[in-house]
């Protein structure tokens, strides 16, 4: 019944997609299931892979309470925490340091105005999952935040995911372009969101 | 000597007391033969009583930490018979009189200022006490020894005088040439402790740092230092530096280019857009990499003799064990929490400076010398330091000349700001140094034989300040050189090969008991495990000849059950060493995670003769104990083409407060000669960590920092 | 100008809006309580309160606090009477002094939001800041004692 009710969901925003895209309105979340294809959809996933192991995301993708730290993924020093709402706790808060823009130097705080970890009941952990772990976490909606395809596909634009092509004086960027990125994000997911083997 | 002699008395304009002593060799104080201003400060006194009943104490030290604001007045109210918040404390300018009563000049250093002192400021307060007491019998005809004095006040029969209302009459009087100070039955403060008397201003913003200087008028500069030691500017560009707001001035001054400005931020951001060519000089040839297989190969060898007895060579040869070790210790920045600073004011034939440093009288030499002006005529403040820790006295002054340097080149007062990177990248560091160690030991494990060579560079060869570079510096071999363990060796041998370097180095905190203690605590733990004997029953066997030693050694034992079975996971490790005369033994206890090591848990005991101000003791034990933790976890300053590589906190950490561990400080009862207490815990902190180490891994750990070393659990 | 209420005073600052609020505060408005320890948010020396917040100053912009309330360690309290203040004198916490503002205005954060900290929570909160003097031990023991002051009917 809930598959059904999914399904028909897809269908409605599917429709609604071909209507934008045929306007050229390219308003984010209105993207279709355009057609099932494991390969490319697995293929799509592993290049999404690397972004997401990449420093600039799992950093505040963290399997424990604490972000991790420069490209070799060190716990952060002073071992800030996640808190409930992912902002840090006490005199430890994330926009404490973390300013609304990067701060100007090398080693300073990245910054954003919404700088944040996953809030406590949904930790949306990347550190050591393995592909297929990560791609079922990503689309399972007690796991990602109750994101159904319309709000995960959103999320390539998010302004915390965008940071990580922004991310200051010093620091490695993810592997690909944020468009290649978003190219594959989004194919993986309309074309099933299918899990590697693996 | 007869240090009675020695005190001087005199009066203030408007009638006060002020109490002076000076050394057998000072000029004549010149101060005390003319009036001083009513109110003012009084440069050379210790003690002044104003007639106002303000009593202010002046320090001959500097307070950086470690409570000498709160001992000194806490002595010298013993005496005077005052409670201690009716003192108001100062730090002493420049004068012979503040020399220190051993070392002969002014200075703050050594772990010495509370011994060095404890009859110089009793002395005074008795003086004072002495002449007040004096005054109020002949004010009310009551005989002298029917006056007592409490808490400010003389009781003369059924009268009572404050010290303020007698302090005129007082000051008329002779000083004594004979006074008696309080037998310790009558201690009201010594021995028992007291608050501290900065704590008020240190909790509320109050209290003042050199980097707090302002006045009207005064710029803040900033230096482009050269990137390799020994650089020189070759030119310089300060046209998009000129254009920051708020950039006044842009100067060259020796070793750097100084952007002078309105603020901090303007002169940062200033020296961000200066560009500079630099002339590097040969100090590019320094790398961490190839110095230290220099210092290895040289370690090999048979150093300058320190200490020598029999023939250990030929006794390592016979002897029926062999231990070999070889440690390389890096070059460490002291990063106190301040960074440098100096302001400094020249006004024609005058200059003015305010810095935190622990070497005023020589910062006014150099200053004298580079103004040509005369020493008088450079007059020091001594703002708090916000730590020091040995950096902030150097015999060369650098940072002090710096400023002196921008104050000239400009003709404006400045405050010559560093920024943390370039108190990290600017050098006065602890030497880098290596140890190689063989020793012998005998069918019971004990050791028979003991060759040690050490290699690194002279701190005070290259200070300069006490005469021509010695063959052997004591500070190279201090801690192996006298160990209590090379004592029981019959055939031994101390080497030191001093080395050359562009890198300039200077005392770090307890200096070369840094990198001693380790080698020998490491070792003679390696030599317990050798022998099959429990590392403090072996210990106690080597230092039964060594009181002090085994009292620290044995308190501490008993205190954190060193044979009681620890918690599965958890190790310890022990380590006993003397340094400024006071014995310090620690155990400490961790635990390995995630291959690092976590400590949990440092018990400390400390003979140290009497302890002034016990609480005191026991901070300063905790204060060295998590320096010493920083520096065995994290302490690396590496060189590459001659260039620092750390730059910040978040290269060359400090311990943070989620890794400082649960601290026991326990003080020896002790009536042996007082020791010092601000380097004493450092020393044997790392080497009792990395023994606790050993104890999870069976690992030895020979290079600091611990943190290069990935830690296994033993199964 | 921008403009900003730095301990209950408003106060306008000819600043650029880029310069940091450690500068303003320190070099502009001349309260020197407020530390420069490291610049890059390393050390918590410079840890003021933004709108309550324990932020770094050394890297928050003055723009980020126009029209906000700043509160500086000689705001913390009228009289040097906050329980922490307190409790830092009572257990000797300051050795050379020069970390311990900021330490202050962090603990003060951490009382307001937990009266009863655990000794996980202090590590928690306080691990921002560093003392080279190695007061850590000490300014457990005062938040812990802070605490129980505070409790007891002190005013905060």
């Amino acid at each position: 019944m809930k598959k059904l009710i999914f399904i028909s969901l897809v269908l409605f925003t599917g429709a609604l997609v071909v209507l934008s895209f045929k306007s050229g309105n390219d308003e984010p979340g209105s993207y279709p299931v355009i057609r099932k294809d494991s390969v490319a959809s697995v293929k799509a996933f592993k290049q999404v892979y690397t972004v997401l192991m990449s420093a600039r995301c799992m950093n505040c993708h963290p399997a424990g309470n604490v972000p991790l730290q420069g490209d070799d993924n060190h716990l952060h020093t002073m071992l800030p925490q996640r808190g409930i709402d992912g902002k840090g706790v006490y005199a430890m808060k994330c926009a404490n340091c973390h300013q609304p823009t990067n701060t100007p130097g090398l080693h300073t705080p990245p910054g954003n105005p919404n700088w944040h970890l996953p809030p406590a009941n949904i930790k949306m952990v990347f550190q050591g999952r393995t592909p297929r772990q990560l791609a079922k976490q990503l689309i399972d909606p007690n796991q990602n935040g109750h994101k159904d395809i319309k709000k995960l596909i959103e999320h390539a634009d998010d302004g915390l995911v965008l940071s990580g092509w922004n991310p200051g004086e010093g620091r490695k960027l993810p592997p690909m372009s944020h468009a290649a990125f978003k190219k594959a994000w989004i194919t993986w997911l309309t074309t099933g969101a299918f899990a590697p083997s693996k | 000597m007869n240090r009675r002699n020695f005190i001087q008395s005199g009066a203030i304009l408007g009638g006060g007391l002020l109490i002076s002593f000076t050394i057998p060799q000072a000029n004549k104080l010149s101060a005390l033969a003319k009036p001083v201003a009513a109110g003012g400060f009084t440069p050379n006194a210790f003690l002044n009583i104003g007639t106002d009943n303000t009593v202010t104490v002046t320090l001959s030290h500097v307070e950086m930490g470690q409570g000498i604001w709160t001992t000194l007045p806490m002595l010298l109210a013993e005496e005077l018979d005052v409670d201690l918040d009716q003192i108001i404390v100062r730090h002493g300018g420049v004068d012979k009189a503040y020399n220190h009563t051993i070392y002969g000049i002014q200075i703050t250093g050594g772990s010495s200022s509370t011994w060095s002192e404890f009859d110089r400021y009793r002395n005074a307060g008795a003086t004072a006490r002495t002449l007040l007491t004096q005054a109020a019998a002949q004010r009310s005809g009551v005989a002298v020894t029917n006056c007592k004095t409490e808490k400010g006040f003389v009781l003369a029969g059924d009268k009572k005088f404050s010290y303020g209302e007698l302090a005129g009459d007082a000051a008329k009087l002779p000083a004594p040439q004979q006074v008696t100070l309080r037998p310790p039955s009558d201690w009201k403060y010594i021995g028992k402790g007291s608050k501290r008397v900065d704590a008020q201003v240190k909790t509320n913003g109050e209290a003042k740092f050199g980097m707090d200087m302002q006045f009207s008028g005064l710029l803040t500069a900033m230096v482009a230092h050269a990137p390799v030691f020994g650089g020189k500017v070759k030119s310089f560009d300060a046209t998009k530096a000129k254009a920051v707001p708020g950039v006044q001035q842009v100067v060259e001054i020796p070793g750097g280019v100084a952007v002078i400005a309105d603020h901090f931020w303007a002169a940062q951001q200033g020296r961000k857009a200066l560009q500079v060519t630099w002339d590097n000089g040969p100090g590019t040839a320094l790398n961490t990499t190839s110095q230290t297989i220099a210092y290895k190969r040289l370690a090999a060898t048979k150093g300058v003799s320190a200490q020598a007895k029999g023939d250990a060579d030929a006794a390592l040869a016979k002897s029926a064990k062999h231990i070999s070790a070889e440690y390389v210790f890096a070059y460490l920045a002291h990063a106190p929490m301040e960074p440098l600073n100096c302001t400094a004011k020249i006004d024609g034939d005058h200059c003015e400076i305010w810095a935190g440093t622990q070497l005023p009288g020589v910062d006014q030499a150099n200053v004298a010398k580079l103004l040509n002006m005369k020493p008088e005529n450079i007059k020091i403040n001594i703002p708090f330091l916000g730590g020091g820790f040995g950096r902030r006295a150097t015999p060369a002054s650098d940072f002090v000349i710096e400023a002196v340097h921008i104050a000239k080149a400009s003709g404006k007062p400045v405050k010559m700001v560093w920024t943390r990177e370039d108190d990290m990248k600017s050098g006065y560091y602890r030497p880098f140094f290596v140890h190689n160690v063989q020793v012998g030991l005998d069918e019971k494990g004990m050791p028979m034989a003991w060759n040690h060579n050490i290699v690194g560079q002279s701190i005070m060869g290259e200070a300069k300040m006490f005469g021509p570079p010695p063959p052997v510096d004591d500070t190279s071999v201090e801690g192996v050189k006298g160990s209590p363990y090379l004592n029981t060796v019959p055939d031994h041998y101390v080497g030191l090969h001093t080395t050359k370097e562009v890198v300039p180095i200077l005392w770090f905190r307890s200096v070369g008991n840094t990198h001693t203690a380790y080698a020998m605590e490491t070792i003679v733990d390696e030599m317990a495990y050798a022998a099959g004997q429990d590392p403090v029953d072996y210990r106690q066997t080597l230092l039964k000849s060594s009181p002090r030693h085994l009292a620290a050694l044995n308190l501490v034992a008993a205190k954190a059950n060193w044979k009681t079975k620890l918690a599965p996971g958890r190790f310890k490790g022990v380590a006993v060493h003397e340094a400024f005369g006071s014995y310090v033994a620690i155990i400490a206890e961790v635990s390995i995670v995630d291959n690092a090591v976590r400590v949990h848990k440092v018990d400390c005991a400390i003979d140290c003769g009497l302890a002034v101000n016990p609480d005191g003791v026991k901070a300063q034990m905790e204060s060295g104990i998590i320096f010493g933790l920083t520096m065995a976890l994290y302490g690396e300053l590496t060189l590459k083409d001659g260039q620092v590589q750390q730059n910040n906190f978040y290269d060359y950490r400090i311990a943070r407060m989620n890794e400082s561990p649960e601290i026991n400080v326990y003080i020896v009862d002790s009536k042996e000669k007082m020791g010092g207490a601000g380097e004493c815990a450092v020393p044997p902190t790392a080497p009792a960590i990395v023994n606790a180490i050993f104890a999870a891994t069976g690992k030895r750990i020979y290079n600091l920092p611990i943190m290069n070393t990935k830690l296994i659990k033993q199964a | 100008m921008i403009s900003l209420t730095v301990n209950g005073q408003p106060r306008e600052v000819a600043a650029d809006p880029n310069m940091p609020l450690l500068w303003v505060i320190r070099d502009l408005l001349g309260l020197t309580g407020t530390k420069f320890g490291c610049g890059v948010a390393q050390c918590g020396a410079c840890t003021v309160h933004l709108n309550g917040e324990a932020v770094r100053s050394c890297v928050t912009k003055v723009s980020r606090a126009a029209g906000q309330q700043v509160t500086t360690i000689e705001g913390l309290s009228t009289n040097n009477n906050h329980p922490l203040q307190l409790a830092w004198q009572e257990a000797d916490v300051p050795q050379c002094g020069y970390c311990q503002s900021g330490q202050l205005m962090s603990a003060a954060v951490l009382l307001r939001e937990n009266p009863n900290p655990t000794d996980q929570d202090i590590d928690d909160a306080m691990s921002g800041n560093i003392c080279r003097c190695g007061t850590y031990p000490r300014i457990r023991a005062a938040i812990h004692q802070a605490a129980k002051m505070h409790q007891g009917g002190a005013k905060s």
